[in-house]
């Protein structure tokens, strides 16, 4: 314990170097996957390549890919920036077929509803699909989130810095609080993001949380 | 007006729905497309505004091709009811009435007060207004599907088997409604349904499809009655079956009509203006 009063200074510049390259990631793969999963739904052929694509981007390994990037990019091996752009493409394997699932689950009656109402297409995407598709994109944001929380940590064998630096230092100096720090953090973290993330869907989307009511009469 | 001009539909996967079918219907009509499953009804209904493009022929509204109409505006322009309510879940009871005039530019506040009243018209306690679809029953739901179709006054309401999904006797209600409103309003009416019954009560004129969008017959529920044009419009009108076969009984002075199974129907009044009451 007293170790972690040592260092609240570390742990907290560490922490905030976790948060800053795990939100841009979240962010870009998420707002990237709609119009892409988009594109799915309305090329049917491009389903199929699509998502067996996004499934092998997931194969890659992290560790090499944080590697390679730099080359690619013109960064140093310690720049945060890769660790972004890795994390954006992991996501992208994530969440693009998590959202062409969650738009493909819309109801097509209740869309030619709003088709016949005369909503324009780009309207009908925006005020009708994507609000419909809004649950089961949380799902996948809450996955994505949580997952690229942890990933980061891999940037920590690289020397970026992270809470995974934590446990990569603790471990060669044998400080064994602050690999538990590290860990501790990195999962309230996660959990935090997904808090923030229910709390925000449900001020969002309010309707999906509404009880049927069944049985009533007209 | 509204004028069906030899159309056909092929669907792109090979199915022809509708072989060549024309048909005019008069302003402040209401006509009902009767038939089977699968003869082509919602084809031809969706053709009115646009969801259906057809592969052959024209639709004219007022003398205008539809096809040279932009199908947005065309579609803001045209009530559409359809069986599933076809609401938007992630929106209000209000919010939902007011979606055309809100994407016709009008302002929030006053859609609102005018989808207020409407949801009266329909016979729905405005105190509904604040839920969601999934909060009202299935009867509701359809009666805020038709006034989400009246919102924006429209001169056509399309309406595809509205009251399919809901008991007899919310549709027995509805059914009322629906020609109460229609008798204050006098819209062009295009009402599709499988129930004959339905056909004869809310239609001016009916028309019996068979598969292909193939006119059987088309009449004043009257006509129809008084002379099935053959065999399949005799079954389909229950001809056959007596339901629609009354005969007049006299008892105790009253003439009473009875249908083939000898059950009450009605009683008989002498027509007006004819023979003086006993
Ligand atoms: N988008 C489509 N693609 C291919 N075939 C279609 C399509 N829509 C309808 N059909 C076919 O066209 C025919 C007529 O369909 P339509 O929906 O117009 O019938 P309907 O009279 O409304 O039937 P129901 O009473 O079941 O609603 C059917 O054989 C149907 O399978
Ligand atoms: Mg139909």
């Amino acid at each position: 314990m007293t170790w972690v009063l040592e260092n609240l200074d570390l742990l907290g510049s560490r922490l905030l170097a976790h948060v800053l390259q795990a939100i841009p990631p979240i962010l870009l793969a998420f707002v990237l996957s709609l119009p892409i999963a988009k594109l799915i739904a309305v090329r049917g052929w491009l389903r199929t390549s699509l998502t067996a694509g996004a499934g092998l981007l997931y194969a890659i390994p992290s560790l090499p890919l944080f590697i390679v990037l730099p080359l690619f990019l013109g960064t140093s091996i310690r720049s945060p920036l890769n660790i972004v752009v890795a994390l954006t493409i992991y996501g992208l394997a994530l969440m693009v077929p998590s959202a062409s699932e969650a738009l493909r689950a819309v109801s097509g009656d209740t869309l030619r509803a709003a088709t016949a109402q005369g909503y324009a297409p780009l309207q009908r995407f925006w005020q009708v699909e994507l609000p419909l598709a809004g649950p089961a994109l949380v799902a996948g944001l809450r996955v994505l989130a949580v997952s690229t929380v942890s990933l980061v940590t891999v940037g920590g064998v690289l020397g970026v810095p992270s809470l995974g630096m934590l446990f990569i230092d603790g471990f060669q100096r044998g400080i064994l609080e602050e690999i538990l720090s590290g860990i501790v953090l990195t999962v309230a973290l996660a959990l935090l993001l997904d808090l923030l993330i229910v709390l925000g869907a449900r001020v969002a989307l309010p309707w999906a949380r509404t009880p049927r009511r069944k049985g009533a009469r007209a | 007006m509204i004028a069906f001009e030899n159309v056909g539909k092929t669907y792109p996967d090979g199915t022809t729905a509708v072989e060549d079918f024309s048909l005019e219907i008069a302003s402040h009509e209401a006509v009902v497309l009767v038939g089977t499953s699968g003869s082509g009804k919602t084809t031809l209904l969706r053709m009115i505004n646009r969801m259906v493009d057809p592969s052959r022929g024209r639709v004219a509204i007022d003398g205008e091709d539809v096809a040279g109409l932009d199908p947005v505006r065309l579609r803001r322009s045209i009530g559409y009811v359809m069986q599933a309510s076809g609401l938007l879940p992630h929106r209000s009871v209000l919010d939902n009435v007011t979606t055309v005039p809100v994407l016709r530019g009008t302002s929030r506040r006053e859609a609102r007060s005018r989808a207020l009243e409407l949801l009266e018209t329909v016979g729905l306690d405005p105190a509904l207004a604040r839920r969601y679809p999934s909060q009202l029953s299935g009867g509701q739901q359809q009666r805020v599907g038709v006034a989400r179709a009246l919102a924006a006054d429209p001169n056509i309401l399309l309406m595809d088997e509205p009251f399919g999904a809901v008991d007899p006797i919310v549709r027995a209600d509805l059914q009322q409604e629906m020609l109460r409103i229609q008798k204050e309003l006098h819209k062009t009416i295009v009402f599709v349904t499988h129930d004959i019954d339905e056909a004869f009560l809310l239609g001016d004129r009916v028309v019996l499809l068979r598969p292909g969008g193939v006119v059987a017959q088309q009449g004043t529920p009257q006509e129809i009655l008084a002379a099935p044009a053959d065999d399949f419009v005799r079954s389909f009108v229950g001809a056959d079956r007596g339901t629609r076969t009354l005969h007049v009984e006299e008892i105790e002075g009253r003439r009473i009509v009875v249908d083939a199974d000898g059950r009450a129907a009605g009683v008989l009044e002498p027509p007006a203006g004819g023979a003086a009451r006993a």
